[in-house]
């Protein structure tokens, strides 16, 4: 510690002089911040104001710096000094422009800012420069499983990036779904005529390219290792095994098709009735001609049956919707109708469903005579030589059939994503699911999947981010889609694949903490072996060693901090994050007495969201509460309980804590944090009773990035109810 | 709109529509009716139905119509008052959001029903339309009066009776203000060139018979 200096720089800048009594605080960060040096500048973040602190930094050997002005959000550009470990105090949006105006005020406004120094200058104590993960390696190579669409383009244009890429594909041949379908609905205006898919000519360019490597009829036998070390063993269907190894994967599996013989009533299974995927094997043997049914006759006329299976609300069938599959048929109604204007073309419909430019697609359909109807089908059956469909017109409302020689079922995608790891071991359709990946991470073989078994891939915020770091999944396997979006989203994979790599050769974290250098240090002299850290990382990123002490594989882990808020002994910290400097920073607040009528309320608030929506109430300058002491922390999750007894112990009056959305539709930028943290709160109960508090002296909210108005409430609402409550009894015993 | 020779030119339009058309509908009405090779163009949002003023006084929306054209009931369109009811609001046109011609199709549809005999005889739209045409084509003008008197008196003496008595404050009205003329009642306004006029209907008329034949 001998060579450390603490350093702390008060701006004066943005009203901050005036508003508050900053001689004070200087002395508070001197005696007891206990910084080396302090200085005040009346414009911090000017030229002359960054270079003071540069020249501290370079001549007077300031090793730790605090700027205390505005939000750590802002300025960043300006106070940026990598050399130093550096926290931030925030007097503008998170005081200066929240605690109401004029002299009645100034007593608590000042309070809040010294508060918010001291506890800097405590946070800044605790934390060291970040070393960057020991787990640093640096093969470039990208892996893409399945060469289907989304599979070649991702091989493709990270090829084309110049990157070496190996492909891997179950069938002896590449071009998946796309060789086996005649024609593509339209991805360029003037989206009015099917178009040849390009497969054959993007096949060729994958399999002429020096950059990739393709290996047929092969699966992925096992996958070892981290973003930048990945060791793959590839088994190919003849035998053998051949070992690759790089730095990130893409997983393109794409997706099967959903049985037709499993709706009977539709006609699944009986003759003249086939699903999408049958139609487009028809009409690649009619090859622009008239389009022949099995049994030889020209097709006069035929129905679609939209939804066959899908958007099913009893639980039999798929309950979502696979996107394509209205273009889909749009586009084999018009495979009729361009080789013979006079079959009789009906879509029977209950939505038109038609993404992207898919509204002129369908008009084309309308002019070239193929008729919609919004309609419900009961019934699917044989009449003669041809089908009877029974529906109810839902505009006429009212039951009528129609007659065609082919009946042509919408089914759904159903993604191919490997094991469902989630599952009980014991479970029956675990034991029939065959994995992709076969990953040897101790939290399962497979991307962890989110709903209807499509794998999680942050549906809502980051579409391209599983749960397992530098293995990304693109195309139909993360959601249904159509060969358009698969092509984006097997474009964004594959600079997503690239991002991570390069990221873990300069052993940096990936989305979202991209570019943090620190990293999980585990003291595992201390560990009790719990395993709370290895199942609760969202990333699957801690193993464990034959002795069961957690492994750390620096390179999967996002630095989310969800190990370190589980571990009941804390021995998991990071150097700049850690249960200390969180918790220093409790300690640091002055608690008044019982009697003051000044409640502390502790506000742990999430940085990705919640923290930022704090400083938009403060530019808003919607005001809150002069009792709230905010801390950003890196994810609710990061959240270890001793932090809530602490302050509770310490005589804060209330803790609040605020994280993104959790569940299905999440928004929590470590997919699991938030839920975690949620539930472990859900614990605190006993801890408070045993402390004879209140359950109400800890809540947990879920707040959005765009929820500036909303914290502002939250935070006054939960002031007036512990002003119902009372004071805390803890005061002065902490 | 020639109605009345149309019927009498050819033997039963209705039956020879029929033969050629059978179950095809929506093809009757793209190649007969005016403005037909839109219907297929309609995405069946409803927007028409609920845009119409007269919405609640019809039997089927535009947007009925147009499925029933698909679906093929012929009988059930071209037998129907609804599109008799339309009163060329455009509201339906102005929001279509597949710009559809509605008010026309919906004329052009009255107007192919009246031709093949199917439309609804006591329909008073239709009933009043054609009156208003034998009126103007007699002398090329409007005359109110026979025009009023025709309306009045089209369910027969006593109805017509009624009615006058009901309107006579109005009459009256419009007796004293000089707005009507009981003589009009006896010959009337007349246009000068009574030949011109007749030539320029029988135009019109041959030009629709090349019309209605153009598409067999
Ligand atoms: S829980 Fe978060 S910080 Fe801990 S190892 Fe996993 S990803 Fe890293
Ligand atoms: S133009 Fe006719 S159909 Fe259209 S809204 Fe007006 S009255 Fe109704
Ligand atoms: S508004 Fe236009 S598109 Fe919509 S139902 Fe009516 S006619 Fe059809």
């Amino acid at each position: 510690m001998a060579d450390n200096k603490y350093a702390a720089y008060l701006c004066a800048g943005c009203g901050l002089g005036d508003a508050f009594d900053l001689g004070q605080t200087e002395k508070i960060a001197l005696k007891e911040g206990k910084m080396h040096v302090v200085r005040r500048h009346d414009f911090l973040c000017s030229a002359a104001g960054v270079q003071t602190i540069r020249d501290d930094i370079e001549r007077e050997g300031v090793t730790h710096v605090l700027v205390a002005a505005c939000s750590r959000r802002a300025k960043t550009e300006a106070f940026r000094f990598p050399a130093v470990a550096m926290a931030r105090a925030n007097l503008r949006e998170g005081v200066l422009w929240v605690v109401a105006e004029g002299s009645a005020h100034d007593e608590v406004r000042q309070e809040m800012a010294d508060d918010y120094v001291r506890m800097g200058c405590a946070e800044l104590k605790k934390m060291k420069l970040p070393a960057g993960n020991p787990d640093a390696a640096t093969n470039r190579r990208i892996l893409v499983v399945g060469g289907g669409m989304s599979g070649l383009t991702a091989a493709i244009e990270a090829a084309d990036t110049g990157y070496d890429v190996v492909v891997v594909e179950r069938q002896g041949a590449l071009g998946g779904w796309a060789q086996r379908i005649w024609k593509r609905t339209p991805f360029r205006a003037p989206y009015a005529e099917p178009q040849d898919t390009g497969i054959v000519d993007l096949v060729d360019r994958v399999t002429a390219h020096p950059r990739i490597r393709v290996h047929l009829d092969a699966t992925v036998a096992e996958t070892a290792g981290a973003p930048g070390r990945f060791k793959v063993k590839i088994a190919r269907e003849s035998g053998g095994v051949t070992e690759e190894e790089v730095g990130a994967i893409v997983q393109a599996t794409g997706f099967s098709t959903y049985d037709p013989a499993k709706l009977p009533a539709l006609g699944g299974g009986a003759p003249h009735v086939v699903d999408q995927a049958g139609l487009e094997a028809l009409a690649g043997a009619a090859a622009g001609g008239a389009i022949r049914r099995a049994d030889g006759k020209a097709v006069a006329s035929v129905v679609f049956v939209q939804c066959a299976g899908q958007r099913d609300d009893t639980g039999t069938h798929l309950p979502y919707c696979s996107g394509h599959c209205c273009a889909t048929s749009i586009k084999q109604a018009m495979y009729f109708k361009d080789a013979n204007p006079d079959v009789d073309t009906v879509v029977l419909y209950t939505d038109l469903r038609i993404p992207g430019m898919g509204e002129d697609f369908y008009r084309s359909a309308q002019r070239k005579g193929v008729t919609f109807t919004k309609g419900t089908v009961s019934r699917v059956e044989s009449a003669g030589d041809a089908c009877r469909v029974t529906f109810r017109d839902l505009i006429l409302d009212e039951e009528a059939v129609v007659d065609a020689d082919l009946v042509v079922l919408a089914t759904g995608q159903v993604p191919n994503s490997g094991v469902d790891i989630d599952l009980p071991d014991d479970d029956a359709t675990k034991a029939q699911q065959v994995s992709i990946l076969n990953l040897n991470y101790r939290q399962g073989k497979d991307l962890p999947h989110l709903r209807h078994g499509f794998s999680d891939s942050h549906f809502i915020c980051f579409p391209y981010e599983t749960r397992r770091t530098g293995i990304y999944a693109a195309g139909p396997v993360r959601r249904p889609m159509d060969m358009a979006q698969a092509t984006e989203d097997a474009t964004g994979a594959a600079l997503k694949a690239i991002q991570a790599l390069e990221n873990a050769a300069l052993a940096r974290a990936a989305h979202p903490r991209a570019g943090d250098l620190s990293y999980p240090i585990v003291r595992l002299e201390g560990c009790t072996q719990c395993k709370r850290c290895t199942v609760e990382c969202p990333f699957g990123a801690i193993d464990e060693d034959e002795r069961r002490f957690p492994v750390f594989n620096e390179s999967r882990c996002r630095r989310c901090g969800t190990c370190m808020g589980a571990c009941p002994v804390r021995v998991i910290s990071f150097e700049n994050y850690s249960v200390d400097t969180v918790g220093s920073q409790i300690k640091a607040v002055d608690m008044p007495d019982e009697f003051s009528e000044k409640p502390r309320i502790l506000l742990l608030a999430c940085e990705n969201d919640a923290y930022p929506a704090l400083d938009m109430a403060g530019m808003a300058r919607t005001g809150y509460s002069a009792f709230v002491r905010a801390i950003p922390v890196r994810c609710l999750g990061s959240v270890n309980t001793i932090w809530i007894t602490d302050a509770l112990n310490a005589g804060y009056d209330g803790v609040m804590m605020m994280g993104c959305r959790k569940g299905d539709d999440y928004q929590c930028h470590f997919v699991k944090g938030s839920e975690l943290a949620h539930y472990r709160m859900g614990k605190i109960d006993d801890t408070l009773k045993q402390l004879g508090l209140e359950t109400e002296r800890v809540v947990t909210h879920e707040v959005a990035i765009t929820d500036g108005a909303r914290v502002a409430r939250l935070i006054d609402d939960y002031v007036a109810q512990i002003n119902e409550i009372g004071m805390s009894p803890m005061k002065g015993f902490g | 709109m020639g109605a009345t020779s149309t019927e009498t030119n050819m033997a039963d339009p209705n039956a020879t529509a029929l033969a050629r058309y059978r179950n095809d509908f929506l093809k009757e009405v793209e190649e007969r009716v005016e403005e037909g090779p839109w219907v297929k163009m309609c995405m069946q949002c409803g927007v028409c139905a609920g845009s119409c003023p007269f919405g609640p006084h019809w039997e089927h929306s535009p947007q009925k119509i147009f499925m029933m054209i698909r679906a093929g009931k012929r009988d059930e369109v071209l037998r129907s008052d609804s599109m008799w009811m339309c009163t060329s609001c455009y509201n339906c046109v102005v929001r279509c959001p597949r710009q559809l011609p509605i008010t026309q199709i919906m004329h052009g549809l009255a107007t192919y029903a009246h031709r093949l005999g199917l439309a609804p005889k006591l329909q008073p739209t239709r009933d009043f339309s054609l009156q208003f045409w034998d009126n103007c084509t007699r002398t090329g003008r409007v005359n109110e009066l026979k025009l009023t008197m025709g309306v009045y008196f089209k369910d027969g003496l006593a109805a017509g009776i009624r009615k006058g008595w009901e309107m006579r404050r109005v009459a009256l009205g419009l007796l004293k203000s000089g707005r009507l003329n009981p003589f009009e009642l006896f010959g009337g306004h007349r246009c000068k060139d009574q030949k011109g006029v007749a030539a320029m209907l029988k135009k019109a008329r041959e030009i629709e018979e090349q019309r209605k034949r153009a598409p067999g």
